[in-house]
């Protein structure tokens, strides 16, 4: 039988000297192992990115504080908020893509493994770019040398008037170069998606976590451009003597705003419709039903992604466009949040009738629905530009988009983890501790996010190293930051879960929860090839049609064509 | 693949979410209540903020709609579609769509949508293309790395970091105009209870208008990333009656205060750097980097509000402007104990 | 519950996907003009605003004849692609060297006119807004004529050894997409610049 191939394959492994098996894995293309160190390195950098996070939180836990300076302050708000989305959410993300898609459509790899290879390398570099600011950059005023110009680099903060050093210049290069790794493993999925399908795998019946990657890879083709862009033009003026952002010159620092936006509006929704992927992977098996609404939500996740290049300026509301412009960008920003909604709606009715099993990846994938739902409101509320005239950089809209990233994104993604953690390592996780993680977790989360809202709504400002007391935000503040310990305490049960399940886990077989997609009939993890057959499939659900013969899906999916 | 926890377990989850929501919401309780921040944009005082808050309030309502109904679903399915202790290992009924119940909460959403937007647009269009009556007070604030400058091009003020306007009567009103410039980086003025934010930016200028009701001093703070002391570039606006405010305006019009002989203090002042920076009108201080001093001794505060201003704050300013505000871009000037005293006298006569 | 790897289905599918290589370029070219929309948009944005320094009217001369050549040379590409295609082995390698040739005084155009501007007219990035937006702008064009010329001159080499032969034919004409994608590049960076910016 196969399985026996495979055992041997693994017992050769085992007994190869470390330098051999590190090389391997530096000079992998193997999809499976690039999907695993994308998400290793995510894991890594989501750590430090969480220790930026406390160091704010510590600052911030009583007015006048003085943990840290206001040149380390600002330095840390930059970090996070480049670390967590460049470094942190995007590779995840990639990793989980990079991982599945193949054994998903039934192919052997990606379509360019070499390209696969490289791209994770330019994406690991840039991090590491970043992060030697610490020590190779002459920052604002001095100390400290790591940028601190926020995430979005406003202009002309970033000139070499107002920027100082080099800091800015190790922004601008590192997410450069992991921009061009972002763009090759989009290029990559497309390519994979398109023309390396199983046979019978129409597009129409290819899984929604497929669909959803290749509309994610469109938006990171059509939104990381821009914004690479935009890098060049800085490093022109920067470097070259050049006047794209200089105000001095006639330069406009609003043109910067645009061009960032046009950027950083897709931008969360190459975040977001991975983490619908999963959640519309792990309700139907958990719920024990078929998603509900196939082609809706396809056709909902490309209108989400075309609408979403129209929104950008809504992150502008506050810069003093004219009232017809503000207005059309409240229309684009409701209009989306039309199909956005009817997702929410398609989840509802997968699991409505079902048989729900509450194991670690649903409850995960609950407090997603739960979470997406109110952050999806709380952006409504924001699209009403009046509002965000008071709302607009305050802890309000921090409050929202760490809804979206941490309670929607980062939920779906744990969830995410412990669904196909027996796939990639042969092995069950600790359940207990999967459940354990999840309530520290969210009472976490909800201590944080929730409180958060309030101190915006009282006229606190973000990006503030210190505040006046007797504005009504102390007490809101420390109950803040005290959520952020319950987080942390989460994650490290989840990391200890994930090792201590890596090596003492229950060894699992190929399809432990019943599952109904490609990559479950391999075996668990699946060798090196995926597929000793090239599989043919006849539906959505090719499992499904193995386990009910009588009563198969393709007699019933919509769009079914011989 | 055995169930955790029966039923008890979900109807647990349900009520921590519930409760969970309910602690924020009941914080909020009294959105007017003034005595729960200075800064609280429900609780406005000037009929943009009006405007703002009807909206949002609107908005809010039915947001809070929505989700009760979503939150009520997912509750529900939670509770009830478990898998049951007893389950025979059949799967559940495969329903694969219904275009009805699709096209329907389609429809819904869109209705929804055009309602908000319809409210909205009404809101944007009120504020932004409000005229500009021939009474208004005239104001133009200019943003710098950490303080703002204001100066009123029809009374003839020049000033800093506190603003002073006219409290306006509903029934005859008084708005006040700002033109919002930069001189440096982006900033932004928001001061909840008069107006919704506006950036500042440098060669795009922007406007703002508030018209407020009700005297008193109004606080704030700059609201756009703009360096290292971001966070201290604090905004006061005081209210003020009509009589009061026309009474400002004349002494802010009059001449700086010097001695003849001049000072010891007003000598050290001119002969050293602070001149470049500092303006001080009547004398040969006209620096426009730092905030013009004329009448340094009418504001409550220094350091665009991040000290009280009083004899000590001052000369530890003058000292070392660090200690107070580290970052902020006046050097300190290496002056002795002697010469920190006579300035600080000197100042101290600037009112 | 174990399943079987395979799942046979007793249909006999034809099962043709696109040829990855042409997807990827299609990507790339995306990407690429997305790229170049933006420094578009800066440069349209910009006309006119300029405070200071030679004007695109005082300065620009069209560069008709290098973009006669960058334009043909399409049209070569096109024809050594279809030789290649139709194994005539002759045809192949002399129209691939005639659009190295006619890409490579394109650029040498560039050049010249660059010299010329920064040396005769103190046009540099540094001067004013225009300066900016058109050294920017068309020197991205010029780096990815040179990045194509590059791999042009690869495969010529590979053609002069021998090496390239019909079976390769799709390989060549996703190169030639990316070279087709350059000049239409030319095309929108010529209006903007030269037509519409004066």
């Amino acid at each position: 039988m196969a399985t026996d191939a495979i055992t041997t394959l693994r017992a050769d492994t085992a007994s190869l000297p470390f330098v051999v098996k590190l090389h391997e894995w530096v000079t992998t293309v193997d999809h499976k192992r690039l999907g695993i160190l994308y998400i290793v390195y995510a894991l890594v950098f989501l750590m430090i990115g969480g220790v930026e996070a406390a160091v704010m939180r510590i600052q911030l836990i009583r007015p006048h504080n003085n943990f840290v300076s206001p040149e380390v302050f600002n330095q840390m708000f930059t970090m996070h908020g480049t670390t967590m989305i460049f470094f942190v959410v995007m590779p995840m993300l990639f990793g989980f893509a990079n991982y599945l898609v193949p054994l998903m459509i039934g192919a052997r790899d990606m379509a360019f493994p070499r390209l696969n290879a490289f791209s994770f390398w330019l994406t690991a570099f840039g991090g590491i770019l970043l992060y030697f600011s610490f020590l190779g950059a002459n920052g604002l005023y001095g100390d400290g040398t790591a940028p601190d110009v926020g995430w979005f680099a406003y202009a002309p903060l970033t000139s070499k008037t107002f920027s100082l050093g080099h800091s800015t210049d190790f922004w601008t290069l590192s997410l450069l170069v992991s921009g061009f790794g972002s763009i090759g493993t989009a290029v990559n999925i497309i390519a994979t998606i398109f023309c390396m399908r199983c046979p019978g795998m129409t597009l129409a019946k290819m899984p929604l976590l497929a669909w959803l990657n290749l509309v994610m890879a469109v938006l990171v083709i059509l939104a990381v451009s821009p914004l690479s862009a935009a890098q060049i033009m800085l490093a022109v003026d920067r470097y070259l003597g050049g006047h794209f952002f200089d105000t001095q010159a006639g330069g406009s620092a609003v043109i910067w705003m645009h061009f960032f936006w046009i950027f950083g509006h897709p931008e969360v929704y190459v975040l977001v419709i991975p983490a619908f992927a999963f959640a519309s992977e792990i309700i139907p098996v958990f719920s024990r039903k078929a998603i509900f609404g196939y082609p809706v939500m396809v056709a909902a996740t490309v209108c989400i992604a075309f609408i979403s290049m129209s929104v950008w300026a809504h992150h502008m509301f506050t810069v003093g466009m004219n009232a017809n412009a503000n207005t059309f960008f409240v229309l684009s920003t409701m209009a989306i949040a039309v199909p956005t909604g009817i997702k929410i709606f398609n989840w509802l009715a997968t699991m409505w009738g079902g048989k729900i099993h509450f194991k670690t990846p649903m409850l995960f994938c609950i407090g997603f629905l739960f979470q997406f739902l109110i952050a999806g409101l709380t952006g409504i509320m924001l699209s009403a530009a009046p509002f965000t005239w008071h709302l607009g950089n305050s802890y309000f809209v921090v409050a929202h988009f760490h809804y979206v990233i941490v309670g929607a994104i980062l939920f779906a993604t744990f969830g995410a983890f412990y669904y196909w953690f027996p796939k990639m390592a042969g092995k069950m996780y600790n359940e207990t501790l999967g459940k354990l993680h999840f309530w520290l977790f969210l009472i976490g989360f909800h201590l944080t996010f929730d409180f958060m809202h309030i101190p915006g709504l009282l006229g606190m400002p973000r990006r503030i190293y210190t505040y006046e007391p007797g504005r009504g935000w102390d007490t809101l503040n420390l109950i803040v930051t005290i959520g952020a310990f319950f987080q942390a305490a989460g994650i490290l049960v989840f990391v200890a879960n994930l090792l201590w399940s890596y090596f003492h886990g229950e060894t699992v077989g190929s399809d432990p929860w019943d599952a109904w997609t490609l990559e479950w009939s391999t075996s668990s993890p699946p060798p090196v090839y995926n597929f000793a057959i090239t599989p043919e499939v006849r539906s959505r659900r090719p499992l499904w049609d193995l386990k009910h013969p009588e009563d198969p899906d393709w007699k019933y999916e919509y769009m079914e064509r011989s | 693949m055995g169930i955790t926890g029966c039923s008890n377990w979900r109807m647990r989850f349900a009520a921590q979410a519930i409760v969970l929501l309910y602690v924020p919401v009941a914080a909020l309780a009294d959105p007017a209540d003034r005595s729960l921040s200075p800064t609280n944009i429900f609780a406005p005082v000037s009929t943009p903020a009006h405007s703002i808050m009807g909206l949002s309030l609107f908005v809010l309502a039915v947001t809070a709609g929505i989700f009760a109904i979503v939150f009520s679903l997912l509750v529900y399915c939670v509770v009830k579609f478990g898998k049951p202790v007893d389950d025979n290992g059949r799967e559940p009924p495969q329903v694969y769509g219904s275009n009805q119940v699709e096209l329907a909460w389609t429809v819904i959403p869109v209705l929804i949508v055009v309602v908000l937007f319809l409210a909205t647009a009404r809101v944007i269009a009120s504020i932004q293309k409000a005229a500009q009556p021939r009474n208004a007070i005239r104001v133009v604030a200019i943003g710098h790395q950490f303080w703002w400058e204001y100066r009123y091009p029809d009374l003839k003020v020049v000033t800093a970091n506190e603003l002073h306007i006219p409290v306006s009567d509903p029934a005859h009103p008084t708005p006040t105009f700002i033109t919002l410039l930069s001189a440096d980086t982006d900033h932004s003025f928001w001061v909840p209870r008069l107006d919704g934010k506006t950036d500042l930016i440098p060669n795009h200028p922007n406007s703002m208008w508030m018209d407020p009701q009700l005297t008193g001093l109004y606080l704030g703070q700059c609201a756009q990333y703009c360096g290292t002391q971001h966070a201290k570039m604090l905004l006061r606006v005081y209210v003020q009656s009509r009589q009061d405010f026309d009474h400002w305006v004349a002494e802010q019009n009059q001449p700086a205060h010097t001695s003849a002989p001049v000072s010891e203090g007003q000598h050290i002042f001119e002969t050293t750097a602070c001149i470049n920076c500092h303006a001080v009108s009547g004398t040969g201080a006209d620096g426009r980097f730092g905030p013009d001093l004329t009448h340094l001794m009418s504001r409550e505060t220094i350091a665009s509000g991040a000290a009280p201003n009083t004899p000590e704050n001052l000369r530890r300013w003058t000292q070392n402007p660090d200690s107070i505000k580290p970052g902020s871009k006046m050097p300190a000037m290496g002056l002795s104990d002697q010469q920190l005293d006579a300035v600080t006298a000197y100042l101290a006569t600037l009112h | 519950m174990s399943t079987q790897p395979a799942l046979i289905s007793d249909a006999n599918i034809t099962w043709d996907l696109p040829p990855r290589g042409r997807v990827a370029m299609y990507c790339l070219i995306s990407a690429e003009s997305a790229i170049f929309t933006i420094f578009v948009v800066a440069y349209l944005f910009y006309v006119g605003k300029s405070l200071t320094g030679p004007m695109p009217k005082d300065v620009l001369h069209a560069p008709i004849f290098f973009t006669i050549c960058l334009l043909s040379s399409s049209l070569t590409i096109h024809l050594a692609v279809s030789s290649l295609k139709r194994a005539k082995t002759s045809g192949f390698p002399l129209w691939w060297f005639l659009t190295l040739a006619l890409g490579a005084t394109f650029l040498a155009g560039t050049a010249r006119e660059w010299h010329r501007l920064i040396y005769n007219e103190g046009l540099t990035i540094q001067t004013n807004l225009f300066g900016t937006t058109y050294y920017s702008l068309v020197g991205l064009h010029a780096f990815h004529v040179t990045v194509g010329l590059l791999a042009i001159t690869t495969v010529l080499l590979f053609a002069l050894l021998g090496y390239v032969r019909q079976e390769h034919a799709e390989r060549v004409d996703v190169l030639a997409l990316y070279w087709h994608f350059v000049d239409a590049v030319w095309v929108i960076v010529f209006t903007v610049v030269y037509v519409i910016g004066r």
